[in-house]
């Protein structure tokens, strides 16, 4: 199905307003009023003030949204670049190599990333 | 029940059991119910200015479950937080007088924008909690309250899904709640982040505690091997990106931060640019110049550099926007830095020399 895009050079984010069931949860977590209610789909209002953050992406139900988001800070990209990893990510804790809550194999990943546990 | 615990060292890896138990018997013991105010004692205090100054910054947590604030009943509202210290202070705090509860998620005392960007502050996360805490047996309603910058990590549709509680995404800053509460609802300007000065200014602790070892050991290096004016310069280029560059952010002319901050660092050369040709009238002229120049050179891209590491401490700034400023300007700035320290070296070999 060819739907018509809303885009812009400035940012990654995408919006597709034939998707759009008009249920404002886009306009009710965009921290920059990107989104405005208008009619029977919502209107993209301030589309250069897009940080692209996500949370539009993430709830919107029908996948109306679309945008590149991730960590946007230079030091984590400039280190992630420097270090040839794919992601760069936030905060000053190493990633476990347990994801936060999952199961690990074993029960050594708490033995081995002390860092997590201070 | 136990009393809010202070700063608490726990985090995610102890809830693992070493034995795996199996998931049914976990499922079965939900975690206590803790209670707490919406008083900030002085020893809150203490911790959030220990946390704004970057002291222990992993470990300003409490630990996550669930809380009662007030007298709260099955009918009383759901809010949710991150177990950064500054994050559920900030929510209880607001809520002077509301009995209700709180679901304290585990972010690893991350606030809750970086957590929900990282995905800690998230969908799984959040759901996990609902469960390991029994909500639905505590509640006869169906609703939470997330704050709206929970967002980026919250899928609300998927949380309904999966536990058949209803996400509704609260104000931006938790002082707008009582009138949320009130209204049922929160005006557009409640949901605008703005970046006003008290909040850059709070940024600054934390970033000069960092800057200040490495700016030390380096001005007294090139104290000693320029001369006293190079470190004052030194110090003046970080200090101009650090401190200053928060507080001047939206007066500063351009659009995007290392230009802001090429601009700021070339008025703090200025006047030191200005000592180094005051301070050798005996040169010959092109070592007169070059005196001047290198300052010219090295100091602004020092405070550029430092503006640009700026926006990851803002809401502000988007990925895209900070990979087309790093490509249009970090080539820019290691060539006038460069420029700078070659002529540094090239002026104090002469002086020394000659």
């Amino acid at each position: 199905m060819a739907t018509e895009a809303i885009r812009s050079n400035v940012n990654t984010l995408e919006y597709y307003p034939e998707k759009c069931i008009n249920c404002g949860m886009c306009v009710a977590v965009c921290p920059h009023a990107v989104f405005a209610p208008n009619g029977k789909a919502v209107q993209v209002v301030r589309h250069e003030a897009c940080m692209e953050c996500g949370a539009c992406q993430l709830n919107c139900p029908t996948g109306a949204i679309a945008v590149d988001s991730g960590v946007g800070c230079a030091a984590a990209m400039i280190y992630a670049a420097l270090t040839g990893k794919d992601e760069p990510t936030c905060g000053p804790d190493p990633e476990p190599t347990c994801s936060p809550g999952s199961e690990p194999d074993t029960a050594s990943c708490c033995d081995t990333n002390t860092s997590c546990c201070g | 029940m136990e009393q809010t615990p202070s700063a608490n060292r726990d985090c995610g890896c102890s809830l693992i059991p070493r034995a795996k138990k199996p998931a049914t018997e976990r499922a079965a013991e939900p975690s206590p119910i803790r209670t707490t105010t919406s008083t900030l004692t002085r020893a809150d205090r203490r911790d959030h200015f220990l946390a704004r100054w970057g002291y222990k910054r992993n470990e300003h947590r409490v630990e996550p479950g669930l809380y009662a604030l007030g007298n709260p009943t099955p009918e009383s509202p759901v809010f949710v937080s991150a177990n950064y210290t500054l994050s559920f202070d900030a929510l209880r705090s607001a809520l002077g007088g509301v009995d209700g509860h709180i679901l304290v998620l585990d972010t690893y005392g991350i606030n809750v924008w970086c957590a929900a960007g990282k995905g800690t502050f998230g969908t799984d996360e959040l759901v996990r909690r609902i469960e390991s805490t029994g909500l639905g047996e505590v509640v006869s309603h169906r609703k939470l309250i997330l704050p709206q910058l929970g967002a980026p990590g919250v899928a609300a549709h998927e949380v309904k899904k999966r536990t058949g509680f209803k996400v509704e995404y609260g104000p931006v800053r938790a002082p707008d709640l009582p009138e949320y509460l009130r209204t049922g609802a929160a005006t557009p300007e409640m949901r605008r982040v703005r970046f006003p000065l008290k909040d850059r200014l709070v940024l600054v602790p934390v970033e000069l505690v960092h800057a200040l070892l490495p700016l030390t050991i380096v001005a007294i290096g090139l104290g000693l091997l320029v001369g006293p004016l190079a470190a004052v310069g030194t110090a003046a280029s970080v200090l101009a990106g650090v401190v200053l560059f928060p507080i001047l952010l939206p007066w500063l002319p351009t659009r995007d931060f290392s230009s802001k901050g090429l601009i700021l660092g070339g008025l703090t050369a200025l006047p030191v640019a200005l000592a180094a040709f005051l301070g050798s009238p005996g040169a010959a002229w092109w070592l007169r110049a070059g005196g001047v120049l290198m300052y010219l050179l090295a100091m602004p891209p020092v405070t550029a550099f430092l503006a640009l590491n700026f926006t990851g401490a803002t809401t502000f700034t988007s990925k895209t926007g900070v990979r087309r400023e790093m490509f249009a300007y970090i080539p820019a700035m290691a060539w006038l830095f460069g420029g700078g320290i070659a002529l540094t070296i090239a002026v104090t070999l002469i002086r020394l020399l000659g």
